[in-house]
C-alpha cells in the first residue's frame, strides 16, 4: 500500500494548489499604485479597447489620430491595443479579467453585464456626452445586382420565394437587430404582437442558415450566394457592397432600428492600472470633430449633428426607432425577445414546423 | 501485492504513477470537477429544464447521429485507406501518407470554411450536386461529411501499424489451406484488425462529439434540423447563463462517458473472446 500513499499525497497537493488558483484569481484585484501618472515626465501608457467584431477598420484609424493628438495635448504617449469578436463573447472575457481599459461593445446589455460585476460604476451611461454614445448605427439590406426580387421594404422579406441571410439572435447582436428591426416594422405600423409574432416566424422561416456572428452571414451571402437579401449592420453593408464591385446593392428600408453600440471605461481595471485618465481622454476624443470625421468615414453615424448632416449623401435620412419604442429597454427586449424559451425560440417550436 | 510487483522487472512504479495521476487529475479531472460544480449550482429542477427540451433533445440526437455516421464512415474508409497504404507499392505512397494527417493539423474552421465553400449551389462540387438533390452545405449531410474529413486519421493511424505486423505468409497460408480470398479476409485478417479498428472508431466518435469549429460554418445551426449540441451552449453563454451551459455540457460528457465506456467493454470482451 506504500505506492498508493505516494500518489495520495501528490494528488491532494495537486488539488490544494487549484484551489488556491481559484480563490486568487478574482478579476477586481487589488489597487496598484506602481504606474499612476505623475505630472513631471513623460509617461507611456498602453491601453486595450476591447470590441466587436465588424469595427477593426474603424479602431485602428481612431487610435492612431488619437495617439498623435494626445501626444501633442500632454506629451505622453499612448499605444493603444484592439480585440475584436463577438459582442457577449467579449463581455464575458472582460468578466473572467481581461484587463480592458474601456469597452466599446455593439449591445447595451454587454456593457450592462460587466457593469453587474462591479467593473463599471453604475450610471456609467450618463458619464459621457450622448448617452456614451459617440455614433450609432442601423441595420439595412444587402441584395443581389439589379434587386431581382424587388426587395424594398420589411414585408417583402417574407414572400414565399426570398431568402434571407442574417445571424442567429441568440449569438449575435446583429442578429438580436435583425429580429428587433423585423419586429418593429409591424408594431409600429398598426400591428399587433401576435401579428409581430406570425410576421417573425414567417421571415425566420425564410432563413435557410443561422450564421452566428455578422461576418460569418456576410460571407454567406457575398460570397457562397446563398440568399437573396442579407440583413446587416450599416456599416458592414456600406463595405460589403464595396468590394462586391457592382454585384451587391444595398436598400434602405424607410424604417429600421436604432442601434446603439456604447462606449464606457472599464472603472476596475483603469483605476488598477493607473490608465483612468488616458482612457478617458481615449473616448472624449470620439466626440471631436476629428474623432467624428473619422467615424463618418467608416460608415458609422456621427453623434455630431453637425457632420451627420455634412455627410447627408453618405447616411440616407430613414425613421431609426430607438429600443424604448418596442420594449422598456435593452434588457427588457433581451428577456422578452432571445432569453431560454422566448419569442425567439418559440419560431422554432415544431408544434408549427 | 506480490502481482503488482511482478507487473514489471524495471524500478519506478511508484513514481511514475503519482506522475501519471497527479497529471491526469490536473488536465483531466479538475476541469471535469469545475464542470460539474459549476452545473450544480443549478436546482435540480432548473438543472432539467436546461437540459431537457425539445430542442435539446433534437441538438443530441442529431450531435450523436451524424458523430456515429462520420465514425462508421471513417472505420470502412479508414481501413481501406491503411490497406492501401500498407500493402501496395506505388507511386506517390509516401506523400498520400502524409497527407492523412492533414486533418489533425488544419484548424477545423478552416475545414468548415472549405468544405461548406465547396458544396453551396455555386461551389466546385456543389454546381453539379445542388441540382441533383444532393446539399453537401447546410444540412445533416454536411455535418457528417465534415467530421468524416476531422477523424479519419484516427482510424487510419491505429489501424495502419497492426496491418504492417501481419504478415503477407498468413494469407498465403490461408490460401493454401484452401481458404477463399474472401476468407482470408474476414476469417484470418479481420479479426486480428478488430481491436484497432475499435480503436479507431471509438476516438473518431469522440472527437466528432466535441468538433464546433467546423461544424457551424457547413451546418446552417437550424434548431431541431441542424442545430449541434455545443451551439446550444454558445448561445446560453452569450445569455451569460454560465451554469446553464455547463449544464448541457454535463449531459454530452455523461452520455459520452456511457458509449464509450460500452465501447470499451466491447473491446474487452472482443479481446478475451480471441485468446
Amino acid at each position: 500500500m506504500a505506492g498508493l500513499k505516494g500518489f495520495g499525497v501528490c494528488s491532494l497537493a495537486v488539488l490544494l494548489v487549484s484551489l488556491v488558483g481559484c480563490g486568487a484569481e478574482s478579476p477586481a484585484g487589488k489597487p496598484e499604485a506602481g504606474r499612476a501618472p505623475a505630472s513631471a515626465g513623460a509617461k507611456n501608457y498602453e491601453l486595450l479597447n476591447v470590441s466587436y467584431d465588424p469595427t477593426r477598420e474603424l479602431w485602428k484609424d481612431l487610435n492612431g489620430a488619437f495617439a498623435a493628438q494626445y501626444q501633442k495635448d500632454s506629451g505622453n504617449t499612448v499605444e493603444i491595443k484592439q480585440s475584436h469578436g463577438g459582442s457577449s463573447s467579449q463581455a464575458r472575457a472582460v468578466i473572467d479579467g481581461l484587463e480592458a481599459d474601456v469597452v466599446t461593445l455593439a449591445m447595451w446589455q454587454d456593457t450592462e453585464a460587466i457593469s453587474k460585476k462591479g467593473l463599471i460604476k453604475e450610471g456609467w451611461e450618463e458619464r459621457l456626452p450622448n448617452r456614451s454614445l459617440p455614433y450609432s448605427s442601423t441595420i439595412v439590406f444587402v441584395v443581389r445586382k439589379g434587386n431581382p426580387k424587388g426587395i424594398k421594404e420589411w414585408t417583402d422579406l417574407v414572400k414565399a420565394d426570398v431568402q434571407v441571410i442574417t445571424p442567429n439572435p441568440k449569438t449575435s447582436g446583429n442578429g438580436k437587430l435583425s429580429f428587433l428591426a423585423a419586429w418593429g416594422s409591424v408594431v409600429l405600423n398598426g400591428g399587433s404582437e401576435d401579428d409581430a409574432q406570425a410576421f417573425v416566424k414567417k421571415l425566420y422561416l425564410n432563413v435557410p442558415v443561422l450564421d452566428t456572428g455578422a461576418r460569418g452571414s456576410t460571407t454567406t451571402f457575398a460570397q457562397k450566394g446563398i440568399g437573396d437579401v442579407h440583413l446587416g449592420w450599416e456599416n458592414e453593408a456600406r463595405l460589403e457592397v464595396k468590394e462586391a464591385n457592382g454585384d451587391l446593392e444595398i436598400v434602405y428600408p424607410k424604417q429600421s432600428i436604432l442601434a446603439e453600440p456604447h462606449i464606457a471605461v472599464v472603472d476596475g481595471n483603469v483605476d488598477r492600472k493607473g490608465t483612468r485618465e488616458a482612457s478617458e481622454s481615449y473616448l472624449k476624443f470620439l466626440y471631436t470633430d476629428a474623432g467624428q470625421e473619422i467615424i463618418a468615414k467608416h460608415f458609422y453615424r456621427p453623434a455630431d449633428e453637425a457632420i451627420l448632416k455634412k455627410h447627408a449623401e453618405a447616411f440616407p435620412q430613414i425613421d431609426l426607432f430607438p429600443i424604448t419604442k418596442i420594449a422598456a429597454g435593452w434588457d427588457e427586449a433581451q428577456k422578452k425577445f432571445f432569453a431560454e424559451g422566448a419569442l425567439f425560440d418559440a419560431i422554432y417550436q415544431p408544434s408549427g414546423k | 501485492m506480490s502481482r503488482r510487483k511482478s507487473l514489471s522487472v524495471l524500478p519506478g512504479f511508484r513514481l511514475s504513477l503519482s506522475y501519471t495521476i497527479t497529471w491526469l487529475a490536473l488536465l483531466l479531472l479538475l476541469p471535469l470537477a469545475a464542470c460539474l460544480m459549476k452545473a450544480g449550482s443549478l436546482s435540480g429542477e432548473e438543472f432539467w429544464k436546461a437540459v431537457w427540451t425539445e430542442r435539446t433533445r433534437a441538438a443530441y440526437l442529431l450531435t450523436f447521429g451524424v458523430s456515429l455516421a462520420a465514425a462508421v464512415i471513417d472505420t470502412l474508409l479508414g481501413l481501406l485507406l491503411a490497406w492501401v497504404l500498407v500493402r501496395y507499392e506505388f507511386y506517390g505512397r509516401r506523400l498520400m501518407d502524409s497527407l492523412i494527417d492533414l486533418p489533425f493539423a488544419l484548424p477545423t474552421a478552416v475545414a468548415g470554411l472549405v468544405y461548406s465553400n465547396l458544396y453551396v449551389k455555386n461551389g466546385w462540387l456543389g454546381q453539379f450536386l445542388v441540382p441533383l438533390g444532393i446539399q453537401g452545405a447546410y444540412s445533416r449531410l454536411a455535418i457528417v461529411l465534415v467530421l468524416s474529413f476531422i477523424g479519419l486519421p484516427f482510424v487510419v493511424r491505429t489501424v495502419q501499424p497492426v496491418l504492417e505486423t501481419i504478415d503477407a505468409d498468413i494469407e498465403e497460408a490461408a490460401a493454401c489451406l484452401g481458404a477463399t480470398r474472401w476468407q482470408t479476409f474476414y476469417r484470418v485478417i479481420l479479426p486480428a484488425l478488430y481491436p484497432a479498428l475499435l480503436t479507431g472508431f471509438t476516438l473518431t466518435f469522440a472527437r466528432a462529439l466535441g468538433e464546433y469549429g467546423s461544424v457551424v460554418f457547413v451546418s446552417g445551426n437550424m434548431p431541431f434540423k441542424t442545430e449541434i449540441a455545443p451551439v446550444l451552449i454558445v448561445a446560453r453563454l452569450e445569455e451569460f447563463a454560465y451554469a446553464e451551459a455547463t449544464a448541457i455540457a454535463v449531459v454530452l460528457l455523461a452520455i459520452s462517458f456511457v458509449l464509450l465506456g460500452v465501447i470499451n467493454f466491447l473491446e474487452r470482451w472482443n479481446q478475451q473472446r480471441s485468446t
